[in-house]
């Protein structure tokens, strides 16, 4: 705390300030909804061009529209793991408790976004593939993802001290980043290895620009639900934290 | 370097006062290795292909079992916060820590591999591959376990989540090692997954023991 206090001198006092969760709780309340609001247009958008304006696909029919949700939430799910991360990091390094927070709430909205995208996946593999689940290399790294989310939720569900469990959580979070390319990349040379994989992912055939757009409107949608998501949560768990705190015991919602 | 050496006497005198459970460990390799046989047929083409798969996976489950023993004695009678309190460089005492886990725990199992092997119909060659790959890998495995082991010190339950925690950064090294020894029984070349191996193995040795290290911190604090 102190070390924040000498910050505070500087000019960066506004970024530190936020850092406090007293300052950042009603900050985030005022921005769900912006958030909520942008995730409705977003998705309405995205929708309507997913269904009613995007080609149907010569090769795979309809079926293929499961895309508009399944790339989102593969892209979430990585970028998720980024951020929590970086949050990890930063509380690590700071030593601020909002960022460890943060990293705690992210961490099942992005284990939830991989698992998504692995069953999506599956529903989309069996009728274009016949099969649920290959061995592919990205649908296999994405399913490590998925283990390395859920090694981080229970690592830090186990730990009753909340600042032991931030601290040992970031470390995982850490050391999966690190690991999280050389997985991709033994995965994909383990695939070419043993045998050339029956369908290929990667030859994307050329998109028509209202598919792709779609997706994007999609990924947007996404994004914007994760924030929102993860502001909420960060909010429980900043009361859950705070109980004892005085400012927590004046606000309307505690008293009433 | 002599606390480092101090560090990996103490480890192996400790294990060698109580040698059960090292054996254990052992033990649990071999009788999980020629559980397979029994459970698949002893059809000698469809061992042969299996066995580096087998054995590498048995491998990481042995590694396991010695893992839990790694700090966890340490911390419960106070040695560890000994340790962190000591003027040596604390990244020298952990390294020596995981170094005595790789003597007791990974080195067994280099020496013991080529008898399994002979178990599943190996040849020569392929026996060697397998006991080159252990002989690169197992250290990485001690390393990144080390972090798994400190991260669940005193935990509820911390020998079952260790395992959910450090088997999925275990991947990249179960298929290095298990592909090389598939290709050389197919008659490919090896050397790229050695390089692999390797590079895995310094990449490791030059990071783990600091994070190990901060991760005990943590835990003592």
């Amino acid at each position: 705390m102190n070390n924040t206090n000498n910050f505070a001198n500087n000019r960066l006092v506004n970024w530190f300030k936020l850092s406090s969760p007293s300052t950042f709780y009603p900050l985030a309340g005022k921005l769900i909804p912006f958030f909520w609001i942008l995730t409705a247009i977003f998705g309405i958008a995205g929708l309507w061009v997913s269904f009613f304006v995007a080609p149907v696909d010569a090769v795979q029919g309809q079926g293929y529209r499961i895309i508009f949700i399944h790339v989102p939430a593969s892209w979430m799910s990585m970028f998720i793991y980024l951020v929590m991360a970086a949050w990890a990091g930063l509380g690590l390094i700071f030593n601020t408790r909002l960022s460890a927070m943060m990293a705690q709430a992210l961490a099942p909205i992005g284990a939830w976004m991989a698992f998504l995208s692995l069953w999506t996946g599956a529903f989309w593999g069996k009728p274009m593939w016949g099969a649920w689940w290959v061995w592919d290399a990205r649908l296999t790294s994405e399913l490590i993802l998925l283990f390395l989310y859920l090694g981080f939720i229970a690592l830090q569900a186990s730990i009753d001290n909340p600042r032991r469990a931030d601290k040992a959580g970031a470390i995982l979070a850490l050391v999966g980043v690190v690991n999280v390319p050389i997985i991709y990349f033994s995965v994909k040379w383990w695939n070419t290895l043993h045998q050339g994989a029956s369908v290929s992912l990667t030859k994307a055939p050329a998109m028509a620009q209202t598919m792709l757009l779609g997706m994007l409107l999609m990924a947007l949608c996404f994004w914007m639900y994760s924030i929102a998501v993860g502001l909420m949560r960060v909010r429980t768990i900043i009361l859950e934290r705070e109980a004892h705190a005085d400012w927590v015991r004046q606000l309307d919602e505690v008293k009433n | 370097m002599s606390a480092l050496l101090a560090m990996i006497h103490r480890d192996l005198l400790l294990v060698m006062r109580r040698k059960s459970e090292v054996l254990t460990a052992l033990f649990f390799f071999v009788v999980v290795t020629s559980l397979f046989p029994l459970g698949i047929g002893a059809d000698a083409a469809l061992l042969r292909k299996i066995a580096p798969g087998v054995i590498w996976v048995a491998a990481l489950l042995a590694t396991l079992l010695g893992l839990q023993r790694m700090f966890a004695a340490d911390y419960v009678d106070g040695s560890l916060e000994q340790i962190v309190l000591s003027p040596q460089p604390m990244v020298l005492l952990v390294a020596g820590k995981i170094i005595a886990h790789w003597i007791v725990c990974g080195l067994p199992l280099v020496i013991l591999a080529p008898i399994i092997g002979i178990q599943f119909d190996l040849d020569a060659s392929s026996l060697w591959v397998l006991m080159g790959t252990l002989l690169l890998g197992t250290p990485v495995l001690s390393l990144l376990g080390s972090i798994g082991a400190a991260l669940t010190l005193g935990v509820r339950g911390g020998s079952v989540l260790m395992s959910l925690l450090i088997l999925p950064l275990y991947i990249p090294v179960l298929i290095f090692g298990a592909g090389a020894v598939y290709a050389n029984t197919v008659g490919l070349n090896t050397s790229g997954h050695f390089s692999l191996l390797g590079a895995l193995l310094i990449l490791a040795l030059a990071f783990v023991p600091w994070v190990s290290t901060s991760a005990v911190k943590i835990a003592i604090e």
